[in-house]
């Protein structure tokens, strides 16, 4: 016996995130760490539970196994509920035959059953690759005092960065008469944020009839929206304000973090009364040692710094040994930064270490940032250059270069 | 593990008043993170314990709130898990009949919940220890001799003065006990000193329990020890690792301040494969530190904001040190915030603390200073 629930929330976690190159390699993008000690789906899982939405499907696809234990039962997001509560969606095995998902519509019409279960009156589609903070029960409202078939939540872009986005034409009143896929010459400047909210009885008819039409491409943005909108139904564009931010690519994944730092954060991650929730284990306090100094950065618990560190994220468990520089960088957890080495404008991923007096990427305007794999071993004094990506066969290329020099 | 544990919480709370008025000795914070009662919890659960009963008679409220539904330690289970056991009042008894003050009133307190063990063994443990210990070891050389009570001890070269609470244990060749002397104030030379953590046959304690009943005996030293030593087999068992007794301010202020200028001690606690200490996890944002701070030589939790000068200190979570501030010698529970241009030398505040712009406060390592919860400078 399944309780109602008036909005189900289906996010898709699936991405494999390929321009995020070697972070990505054996993790889903939601499941890549964010913010010293966050993941970047605890973002959107954390809205939904300040929202009051206690009842979210996580379609999951690609590598899955880190974001499956990750989200776990549920608990850290207070989504451990007997009625609801969050649920891992990987694809499956039917009666008439096996699919991987082949678009976001798709997705979610392979779990129309678990939606139904639920008997919802609206859905909620979200997708695990932003970092924000956003009011989903403020946009449920809106949903429903426009009385709306499908609202789109959208944000003002710059109209030079518009060509980017999906693109929300719409009259005053909001309601939303154009829908424009990364446009040459934007005509507004309200761009989708990849938030929708249907009623939940007419995207049930819409995911079946696309799934028969042999041509669409199954996604909401090319397939769903458009026809919708071509149907005259009232699709309607909510306002969003405040920070909000695809971190689908280096740079931006490395901009959004710097965006954490400084006393008045362009994103504030110590608000009481919107909480980001993650699951921690309880590692001992950071350990400051007599030459350490720290200024302008975020450092997590298990932390053990003897070195500089300036204007970067430290996750969990980082250490920084005597005479280490670490600046305007992204130290992912258990990462060991050994003496006299240097990391600038780099995103070191997790369980790495950088051998005593490397040289990791350097200052640049271009935020060319140098990336490290997890659990590499990078050799003493090697150099990587500004906006250089090293996995595993990387550094052996790398070594290689090093013998025969 | 054939065993199951039995935390006191309540024990020893009068060697440290201050921090003690309103929680136990259990829940008395410690090392930025922790309450006294995570090390002997995550000695239990890390050496597969899966059956923890913590008693307590009073202040309690802090220490159900740290341990909750125990998930934090892996002991929310269907069968076992933690049980806090408060005292219970019987309308037959007519009320409350005030408080246990030793171990043995506390084992009565908790008879029907003794009488029900089916684990051989009870590891029993008081909460003013800091160690990070594997517990097989005692329960093994327990079962190896054949023991009904194993008393876990540390050889130290004593002094002169002693806490209050420390007993002396003395014991033959073979480490059978021959004499245990509670509370001598005052020793001298190397002696067996008590570490409060001790190994009983489940059917002996269960026998003590009902014989303590039958005759009022209150002390398990010595009304059951001291009397049967000779026919029974209490032997000690040496512990060499770092341990930490909290028996006094004093104690409280240099066992935290150790944690920073001996790194060996801290790594000890903290650094073991496979023996993380377990704590109520409290979901903080990272620790920020802005082009002001300066921090030296502390230990520091998630969440705090330092904006000021950090040296030899262990703060909390959520500390805030304001511009300008020098905070030297600390240590700052959960949530004190101090404000800009602030001194503070030796200072332990407790939760909630306001230290408003521009004090100057001071206490001595020996002595150190004690702000109350929630007060306001």
């Amino acid at each position: 016996m399944f309780q109602k629930k008036e909005c189900v929330v289906m996010l898709l976690a699936g991405g494999q995130g390929s321009r995020l190159y070697t972070l990505t390699e054996t993790t889903a993008k939601p499941a890549v760490q964010f913010g010293g000690k966050y993941r970047i789906i605890d973002f959107p899982l954390s809205n939904c539970i300040n929202s009051g939405l206690d009842t979210v499907g996580v379609l999951t696809q690609y590598q899955p196994l880190v974001l499956n234990e990750y989200i776990g039962n549920g608990e850290p997001w207070d989504l451990d509920r007997t009625r609801g509560g969050v649920m891992v969606l990987p694809p499956y095995q039917g009666k008439k035959g096996a699919d991987w998902y082949s678009g976001t519509a798709n997705a979610i019409y392979q779990n129309l059953n678990f939606i139904d279960r639920y008997d919802p009156d609206y859905v909620l589609i979200l997708s695990g690759d932003h970092i924000y903070k956003m009011d989903y029960a403020a946009m449920l409202a809106y949903h429903k005092k426009m009385n709306a078939d499908c609202t789109i939540s959208v944000l003002e872009v710059p109209l030079s960065e518009a060509s980017r986005f999906g693109i929300m034409n719409a009259d005053e009143q909001g309601k939303i008469y154009e829908f424009e896929e990364k446009p040459k010459k934007p005509k507004s400047t309200k761009a989708s944020m990849g938030i929708y909210i249907f009623n939940a009885k007419l995207l049930k008819d819409y995911l079946i009839a696309d799934e028969a039409d042999p041509k669409s491409q199954k996604d909401f943005g090319k397939n769903i929206i458009p026809k919708m909108l071509a149907d005259g139904r009232a699709m309607y564009a909510y306002p969003f304000v405040g920070y909000w931010k695809d971190v689908g690519t280096i740079a931006s994944l490395w901009e959004a973090n710097m965006d954490l730092l400084g006393t008045k954060p362009a994103f504030d991650l110590y608000d009481q009364k919107w909480r980001i929730f993650s699951r921690t284990s309880a590692r001992p306090a950071q350990f400051i040692g007599e030459d350490a100094k720290i200024t302008g950065s975020l450092v997590s618990e298990g932390c053990e710094l003897h070195g500089y560190v300036e204007d970067s994220v430290l996750f969990d468990g980082v250490t920084a040994a005597p005479g280490a520089v670490v600046r305007d960088s992204v130290i992912m957890s258990g990462t060991k930064i050994e003496a006299g080495a240097r990391v600038e404008y780099s995103i070191v991923d997790a369980d790495t270490v950088i051998g005593a007096g490397a040289v990791i990427g350097e200052k640049n305007d271009e935020a060319k940032i140098a990336v490290i794999g997890t659990k590499l071993h990078i050799p003493a004094g090697m150099q990587i250059a500004a906006g250089e990506m090293v996995n595993e066969a990387k550094l052996s290329e790398l070594k290689d270069k090093k013998t025969e020099a | 593990m054939n065993a199951i544990g039995i935390i006191f919480a309540n024990l020893h709370e009068r060697n440290i008043p201050e921090l003690t008025s309103s929680r136990t000795i259990g829940s008395v914070p410690f090392g930025c993170r922790y309450r006294l009662i995570d090390f002997i919890l995550s000695n239990m659960v890390n050496s597969g314990i899966t059956d923890v009963r913590v008693v307590t008679q009073y202040n309690y409220g802090s220490l159900m709130d740290h341990i909750g539904s125990g998930k934090d330690w892996d002991l929310a289970r269907r069968s076992g898990g933690i049980k806090v056991l408060p005292p219970s009042i019987r309308y037959n008894q007519g009320g409350y009949t005030g408080g246990a003050h030793s171990r043995l009133e506390s084992l009565v307190g908790i008879s029907e919940s003794i009488a029900h063990i089916k684990e051989d063994y009870v590891i029993m443990a008081d909460c003013d220890g800091i160690c990070n210990i594997d517990l097989n070891a005692i329960l093994n050389d327990h079962i190896a001799h054949g023991a009904d009570i194993t008393m876990m001890v540390k050889r130290v070269q004593l002094h002169g003065p002693l806490s209050e609470t420390a007993s002396i244990v003395t014991a033959d060749e073979d480490g059978k006990i021959t004499d245990i002397a509670m509370n001598p104030k005052f020793a001298k030379g190397e002696k067996d000193v008590a570490l409060n953590i001790s190994v009983i046959n489940t059917s002996y304690l269960q026998n003590v329990v009902r014989e303590a009943i039958a005759h009022g005996f209150t002390s398990l030293t010595r009304d059951v020890m001291m009397r049967n030593k000779e026919e029974r087999n209490y032997r000690i068992y040496r512990y060499d690792g770092a341990f930490a007794t909290i028996s006094s301010m004093e104690d409280y202020f240099a066992t935290n301040m150790d944690l920073i200028r001996v790194s060996e001690f801290r790594h000890a606690l903290f650094g073991v494969e496979q023996r993380p200490v377990l704590t109520k996890v409290r979901n903080s944002a990272p620790t920020r530190y802005t082009d002001g701070s300066c921090a030296k030589n502390s230990l520091i939790a998630d969440g705090c904001t330092i904006d000021g000068t950090v040296e030899n200190c262990i703060l909390f979570r959520g500390v805030k040190i304001g511009r300008g501030a020098a905070v030297k010698n600390c240590i700052l529970f959960q949530d004190t915030v101090v404000g800009e241009n602030v001194f503070m030398n030796c200072v332990i505040s407790d939760k909630n603390t306001v230290i408003r712009d521009g004090n100057v406060l001071s206490g001595h390592p020996s002595k150190p200073y004690y702000i109350g919860k929630s007060q306001m400078l």
